[in-house]
């Protein structure tokens, strides 16, 4: 069973329509990303997935089930989204473990303060964090937080948008490296939207290129790695990213 | 070749409930007409040091050196009114962000001839001709339609090459660039770059562009100052920055994943590397 697949989507904001027929299908337990420049739609396709832009049509389906356009919470337990910019997506008056423990009273579950220790040991969190505030954190720590709250309800899929864009590069490495190990541990699913080529290569199996709501390309990671993209626009990222330039180009 | 700029010993201090905190440690370097890249995180006091020879840091911060030669003027005792004649005409810098350096209210055109009329005479007409040359130099194709255009009606690209066009028509000899692309897609990011880089090599201007990302500072410049915690680690040109000595240096470039990436895991930091050192 395909973790998400989408047929054929159009997603508009208003009279404006920002992806055109878009498909592609994600396996469970694999990683996708999406990738092209600001305003080519890919942070669009989670936000439809997610619920936060309500105006497509087409098919998406999240674990074999189609999804409806208004507010599902039953899609909460099993797919969550990190946001690009930690310094924006916690609250800033509610403590960590308020951010944390918010998903669990909404969905009812029990043992919040064990299920709270356990986010932040899994996310690399020392304990004495849980009731701090996000403005005496770090950008790494508070982007550590904002996956702990992604993960909460054991979610089998993440949408994560730009999740190390905001951060120093020894930082990114860290989240990386987490990202990385969540996934082995837990059997996650990623959708990952991304400018940055390299990120694709460290943390996922395929990716689609999209330009102007549309997917140009899709490629498995491999042949990223080695610069064996098709479509000329694939290659011209590929090149801005600092790839190397093949001959000819 | 005589230096264009010349630091000695330039600290930056900050006070804190828990006293005074050095942001910029007792730093010095110069820089000829040529391009020199400053890199290093959050907090390394890379921005900070580009704001200081600008003088734009503001009270309760506070700025030292023993000096701080720009042609032949010492910045450091120079008082504010004095630094203004300097500012924008001599020595400009381009900001991170175009949404918050621009002005919200004021067409491009309006903000570009403004930059040249607070420190030159100019008529009227000639005045037109030179913001539309500007924009034209900086890669817009109509120059006369965007320069009616209000900031908000542009993309970050052009909103950046706004930015450039405004800070290089007083024609100044230094350009100082603060994270000038980090807003930016990578693809207009290339773009943006060779628009200063030829800007800067045609008119023989100094250029000091400050980032986090070494592999671009690397490509476009000349020399690299490497800041961590206030201090310069390290100085190299940039073709060797791949062969760089301190394990701070090291450490960043092993962090960065790369495009043909195979490892499990990547390398974090450790900080007490070189904190025992």
């Amino acid at each position: 069973m395909n973790a998400v697949e989408l047929e054929n989507v159009d997603i508009a904001y208003g009279p404006t329509r920002v992806v055109r027929d878009v498909s592609f299908a994600i396996a469970e337990g694999e990683s996708f990303a999406l990738v092209g420049e600001s305003g080519s739609g890919k942070s669009t396709i989670l936000k439809a997935i997610s619920g936060l832009a309500p105006d497509w049509v087409g098919t998406i389906r999240v674990l074999g089930k189609p999804r409806g356009h208004g507010p599902d919470r039953s899609l909460a337990k099993i797919c969550q989204m990190v946001f690009q910019d930690p310094y924006a997506s916690l609250h800033p008056r509610r403590t960590i473990d308020d951010v944390l423990a918010e998903p669990l009273a909404i969905h009812g579950i029990k043992e919040q303060r064990a299920k709270v220790e356990a986010a932040l040991a899994a996310v690399g969190l020392d304990r004495r964090f849980r009731f701090r505030y996000p403005h005496q954190l770090s950008g790494g720590q508070r982007q550590r937080v904002a996956i702990a709250r992604a993960l909460m309800l054991e979610p089998k899929i993440l949408l994560l948008d730009e999740p190390t864009s905001a951060l120093d590069v020894s930082v990114q490495a860290e989240i990386l490296n987490l990202l990385k190990k969540l996934r082995r541990e837990q059997g996650l699913t990623y959708l990952l939207v991304t400018h940055n080529l390299p990120v694709v290569s460290f943390l996922c199996d395929r990716l689609a290129v999209m330009r102007h709501g549309r997917i140009v390309e899709i490629a498995d990671v491999d042949a990223l790695k080695a610069g064996r993209l098709t479509e000329p626009y694939s290659l011209e990222l590929f090149q801005a990213s600092g790839g190397p330039i093949t001959a000819g180009a | 070749m005589t230096d264009l700029l010349s630091i000695r010993n330039l600290t930056v201090t900050f006070p804190t409930p828990r006293g005074p905190v050095d942001v910029v440690r007792g730093i010095s370097f110069s820089l000829g007409r040529e391009r020199l890249g400053i890199v290093g995180e959050s907090g390394s006091g890379k921005s900070m040091t580009g704001r200081s020879i600008l003088k734009l840091i503001r009270p309760p911060g506070r700025i030292s050196a023993d000096e701080m030669i720009f042609d032949g003027i010492d910045l450091i005792r120079r008082s504010e009114r004095q630094m203004r004649e300097i500012r924008g005409a001599r020595i400009s810098m381009i900001m991170q962000d175009p949404k918050f350096s621009l002005n919200p209210v004021m067409t491009i055109g309006e903000q570009i001839a403004e930059a040249l009329t607070t420190h030159n005479s100019v008529t009227r007409r000639d005045l037109r001709n030179r913001v539309l040359e500007m924009l034209h130099a900086v890669r817009i194709h109509e120059p006369a339609r965007v320069a009616g255009l209000y900031p908000h009606e542009v993309s970050g690209g052009m909103g950046q090459r706004v930015m450039i066009a405004m800070m290089l028509i007083p024609e100044p000899d230094l350009l100082i660039a603060d994270e000038p692309t980090s807003a930016l897609d990578v693809s207009v990011q290339a773009q943006v770059l060779d628009i200063i880089e030829e800007l800067v090599a045609g008119k023989g201007m100094g250029l000091i562009l400050i980032s986090h990302d070494l592999n671009l500072v690397a490509r476009y410049c000349d020399r690299i100052l490497v800041m961590n915690g206030g201090e310069i680690v390290e100085q190299c040109a940039a073709d060797a920055l791949h062969r760089a000595q301190h394990p701070y240096t090291r450490g960043l470039l092993a962090a960065i994943p790369r495009m043909d990436e195979d490892r499990e895991e990547l390398p974090v930091l450790d900080r007490s590397a070189w904190a025992a050192a």
